[in-house]
């Protein structure tokens, strides 16, 4: 693989965070780094036994194979492996391999001297994750709460688990999180074609500058948040999608047993409408 | 720097036990309603089924009489629906119902002191007969709904002259004029279980014919002809049998495939016919009441009020939670037998008129033949 010139010039030792030098150096353009090592382990043995479950399972349809958790009746024990015992295992190979990668992110990062910004946003995808096949399932008292891993199977779970509380769009942090995700959207849309505009002129056009942009939010709606200020509000609101999803779905089960409807009650029950 | 934090934290602190507060804590309850996996669950709050348990709870039942002995349709008068009950029989059901329906006023509240227990007098009365009627014939008819457990007064009842959860047709929401108001988009109301779906699921599919059925049965929209408002009413229809039984609607559907009876829970085919039942009850013995109910028994827009899943299953899964109450009280589980002569005519009847079809087929035959005859006849 090529690497540009000045490349070298960062690969530079040290940063990590377990064992010192070992895995410390590069194949190609990869960095291999302990938890890299981690990383391709946990990926490869959760393929693996996916491969192996569908092997095991009726289909070889893409759409179709699922590996199903266990029964409730298992509670937060161990069940058989072709039982939910597979779904189990996997579940500890994706959060080591999900937990992994965010930690050669922090070694990459402390190697080049930079924040942890990259693993921070990140963690909050393993918590969206996590959320749903460990929090939630332990909070409910069954590893048989978790989604199944399938391609349409974990989407009929999601419509399902929507219908135990027979109408998901009241659900307060559901309402949240779409808004973050849909905002989320705008303002990656509304960035990008704006470095477009000023950075990829027509011909015969110059390229622009900062200027221009600001400029321009600033007639359009008064205010620009600026070139940094554009990137700190693109990790809040990715973020607060991600958070908000797994409140979401973290309160429905857990600390809201009835449809989320009457949740609302409380509001329309407060004393100032009388 | 510090100080703020305090605050901050303080503050967190008070908003998150603000929310929890209105939150049911775990650890909760749960139930697996279909394959592993796929989502399919019931989730309770211990302290919602604890109520739902006290709630349902069966009053001891009066103990058993003789069913020897004389009838009461000969020693009464004017006993229609229980007249071929012994008078033992007759006297305890009378004690129960009034134990059911009218625990305080007891028997005045259908009889008048003084007059005569064959009087027709109170409309009360005349209303017990059809209950009753209508009771007999859930039991002895509507077994694929009711089936196992029976019905009783008591089931819809508990002590109340009127069974607490009753519907009468829907009230259009004040509205702008030339606005198309839908029956929806109606803050806090318990029938349409809190949301802005229609506040009257009920008269189009526990009174008319509606059928609740929207799903199209192919993947894109082609030739689907069901509209958005009905697919609505249906779902708030579904809302309601929710919330009466205290499930959700993985207690029947796999929602992946709302329509598909190979992919839902055998209790679906229950809740079909529990529907078939609510719409006959509704139509066949409540609103011919209608006629001789007084003002203050009728809803807003004149109507006798009816029965919904909330009337008898009062938030359980099963009303009473499936106790077998009607084990205790077996005259309400069958219509009074037809009387003797009844019987008669009818055989009778029934043997005239196999003797003039039999008739008509045998000169049917003939007169086929002669056909036959004839056509041959002039083709040779």
């Amino acid at each position: 693989m090529s690497m540009l010139t000045f490349e070298k010039k960062y690969r530079v030792r040290g940063g990590t965070l377990i064992g010192g030098d070992l895995f410390d150096f590069w194949i190609g353009p990869f960095w291999v780094g302990f938890f890299g090592v981690t990383t391709l382990f946990f990926a490869g043995l959760g393929t693996g036994l996916l491969v192996y479950g569908a092997a095991m399972g009726p289909t070889w349809n893409i759409w179709q194979i699922s590996i199903a958790p266990p029964d409730l009746s298992y509670g937060l024990g161990l069940a058989p492996l072709m039982e939910g015992g597979l779904w189990q295992i996997i579940t500890i190979c994706a959060v080591a391999a999900f937990a992994s990668w965010a930690l050669r992110q922090v070694e990459l990062s402390r190697k080049l001297g930079m924040g942890l910004h990259i693993p921070f946003a990140f963690s909050f995808a393993i918590l969206a994750y996590v959320t749903l096949v460990i929090v939630r399932p332990v909070l409910l008292g069954a590893w048989g709460h978790g989604f199944p891993y399938g391609i349409l199977s974990h989407l009929d779970w999601v419509s399902n688990v929507g219908y135990q509380f027979l109408h998901f769009h009241y659900n307060p942090a559901h309402m949240i999180a779409v808004t973050f995700f849909f905002t989320t959207a705008m303002a990656l849309s509304m960035h990008g074609s704006l470095i477009l505009m000023a950075t990829d002129p027509r011909e015969g056009e110059t390229v622009k500058t900062g200027e221009h942009e600001n400029t321009f939010f600033r007639d359009d709606i008064g205010y620009s948040v600026g070139a940094l200020g554009i990137h700190r509000l693109g990790l809040f609101v990715a973020i607060s999608a991600a958070f908000w999803s797994a409140v979401c779905i973290v309160i429905s089960g857990p600390f809201w047993t009835r449809g989320w409807p009457e949740w609302w009650n409380w509001w329309l029950e407060l004393p100032v409408w009388y | 720097m510090k100080i703020l934090n305090m605050q901050l934290f303080a503050g967190t602190a008070l908003l998150s036990a603000l929310l929890l507060t209105g939150c049911d804590l775990p650890p909760q309850e749960t139930v697996q309603r279909g394959y592993r996996g796929t989502g399919m669950e019931a989730v309770y709050s211990p302290e919602v089924l604890q109520e739902v348990v006290a709630a349902n709870q069966v009053p001891a039942a009066i103990p058993a009489v003789s069913s020897e002995g004389p009838k009461a349709g000969d020693i009464y008068k004017n006993v229609e629906a229980l007249g071929h009950l012994s008078v033992g029989e007759f006297t305890r059901l009378m004690a129960a119902i009034t134990q059911w329906v009218s625990p305080e006023q007891g028997c005045n509240y259908c009889h008048v002191a003084g007059e005569g227990f064959e009087q027709d007098t109170l409309y009360t009365k005349k209303v017990a007969r059809v209950m009753i009627l209508m009771t007999q014939n859930a039991n002895e008819n509507w077994g694929a709904h009711v089936g196992g457990a029976g019905v009783t007064c008591y089931t819809c009842h508990r002590g109340n002259n009127v069974p607490e959860q009753v519907w009468t047709i829907g009230v259009p929401p004040r509205h702008a004029e030339g606005h198309n108001h839908l029956m929806q988009n109606v803050a806090h109301q318990e029938s349409s279980v809190y949301t802005s779906l229609s506040i009257d699921p009920f008269t189009p599919y526990l009174l008319e014919d509606g059928v609740a059925r929207a799903q199209g049965g192919t993947a894109l929209p082609t030739g689907h002809t069901e509209s958005i408002r009905s697919t609505e009413h249906i779902y708030s229809l579904m809302m309601h049998y929710s919330d009466a039984l205290g499930v959700n609607c993985t207690h029947c559907h796999n929602s992946r495939a709302f329509g598909s009876w190979e992919q839902s829970n055998s209790e679906r085919v229950k809740a079909w016919h529990g529907q078939q039942m609510v719409k006959s009850m509704n139509n066949d013995y409540i609103n011919p009441t209608n006629d001789w109910l007084p003002e203050y028994r009728q809803g807003p827009m004149g109507d006798a009020q009816k029965v919904n899943c909330a009337t008898c299953h009062q938030g359980a899964y099963q009303p009473l939670l499936g106790a077998n109450m009607l084990a205790d009280y077996p005259n309400l589980g069958s219509l009074a037998p037809a009387p003797i002569d009844l019987i008669e005519e009818a055989a009778d009847a029934i043997e005239g008129a196999v003797e003039k079809a039999v008739e008509a087929i045998e000169g049917g035959m003939e007169s086929a033949s002669l056909d036959q005859a004839e056509s041959a006849g002039e083709a040779h």
